[in-house]
């Protein structure tokens, strides 16, 4: 079949699809996307690189089509109006992109992570945390209990009163004699 | 999302949409209705006498024609340029309606200019000629653009600044028939800022005007 033939009867089909669109047919219109995302796809690889780009320009141009598919006059050829939208679409997504590349830089290394959580945390804290250890240790065993609840685990005072046996007020006490000690040890006091 | 989950999406629910009527005729059914009005407001109001004895003269009759061809020329552009598959060289039709009109103002207040010497300074009636500019002009871009605002223009700067121009040039078009005198240098420097002040404020807020699909 004749290069030109072929495009008259893509045309008429298009046409065909996009009027039933218009009164309101969604199957027919879910054809006519499907058929035209390669030629959509082929316009927008002109203006985007890499193929995730084309595919957002191609998905950008989509959504245009549905806006504005109400202004195809059924009188006049579907496909110029198409290329038009794709065109349209393109250009501003090379503005965009040159917008973008103006104003931003792009650092792979700022994106970067790892498998195990803890290798993202802060590290001042992870440190402090090694170095408080051996000197939780250290300390008598009801104000280690108390600091534990209250200050490490998060719990109020009534649920560490009532885990470690001991009234609230003891409890307060042995809080503030642990943080009076551990001051001390790491030599912070006064 | 996946293009494929995209179609589905939009193939759901599909409402019906009716087309768009040809730019020509959607521009005529806007102009007709307010060209009546303002036949009607100039029947009741302006000083039809005085008016006839300016546009006697070659050169007033002129600069009513090109202001009158550069609204109409320019709401009709708007109209076209708000399609997708529309040329976009309709953004230059205005310009040869705009530059008669330009240049036969020009002219009249060169000529008043150098005869009247300091009174062809003279602030005048001038700012009372940009309030009825912006007057008239801002109520009837905001009723223009509720009409170009249902293509979704994919570029409202340009059917923004054309729509602006027209409805800028059709006030000064009306002005001139209760303007009984003729334009001094600031009276036309006032025109012309009253008309880019209509341009520009509809250029800036083209997006909320206009409802652009992107």
């Amino acid at each position: 079949m004749a290069p030109g033939t072929q495009a008259q009867l893509q045309e008429a089909a298009w046409a065909g699809l996009m009027r039933a669109a218009q009164a309101g047919d969604g199957p027919c219109y879910e054809q006519l996307l499907r058929a035209i995302v390669p030629f959509i796809r082929s316009l927008a690889r002109r203006y985007s690189r890499g193929p995730a780009a084309t595919e957002d320009v191609v998905q950008d141009v989509l959504l245009c089509v549905h806006r504005t598919r109400h202004t195809w006059d059924p009188a006049r050829p579907f496909c110029p109006w198409l290329a038009a939208i794709a065109a349209r679409r393109g250009i501003d997504r090379i503005r965009r992109d040159s917008r973008i590349a103006r104003h931003e830089l792009n650092d792979e290394a700022a994106y970067e992570t790892f498998a195990a959580p803890a290798t993202n945390n802060d590290t001042g804290a992870l440190r402090a945390a090694e170095q408080i250890a051996p000197l939780l240790a250290a300390l008598p065993v009801r104000q280690r209990q108390a600091l534990e609840a209250t200050k490490l685990r998060g719990l109020s005072l009534a649920e560490a009163a009532a885990e470690s046996g001991q009234s609230v007020a003891a409890l307060k006490v042995n809080v503030h004699r642990a943080v009076k000690s551990l001051r001390r040890l790491l030599g912070t006091d006064g | 999302m996946e293009t494929e989950q995209l179609i589905a999406s939009l193939g759901q629910g599909l409402s019906p949409v009716k087309p768009l009527r040809p730019p020509q005729w959607r521009a005529l059914l806007w102009l007709a209705p307010v060209g009546a009005l303002v036949l009607l407001v100039v029947l009741r109001y302006a000083d039809l006498a005085a008016m006839a004895r300016r546009v006697a003269q070659p050169r007033l009759a002129l600069e009513c024609v090109g202001a009158l061809l550069t609204g109409i020329v320019a709401v009709v552009s708007a109209f076209y340029l708000s399609l997708p598959d529309r040329s976009d060289r309709w953004r230059f039709a205005p310009l040869p309606p705009l530059a008669l009109w330009l240049a036969c103002s020009g002219l009249g207040c060169l000529q008043n200019g150098l005869g009247l010497g300091p009174a062809g300074h003279r602030l005048g009636e001038s700012t009372g000629c940009f309030r009825f500019i912006l007057a008239v002009s801002v109520p009837t871009a905001l009723l223009l653009f509720a009409v170009l605002r249902r293509a979704r223009p994919l570029l409202p700067l340009r059917v923004a600044l054309c729509g602006a121009l027209g409805v800028a040039a059709l006030a000064a078009f009306v002005l001139q028939f209760f303007h009984p005198f003729d334009v001094t240098l600031i009276d036309l420097a006032m025109h012309a800022l009253a008309v880019v002040l209509v341009v520009g404020i509809a250029g800036l807020f083209r997006r909320v005007t206009l409802s652009p699909a992107a």
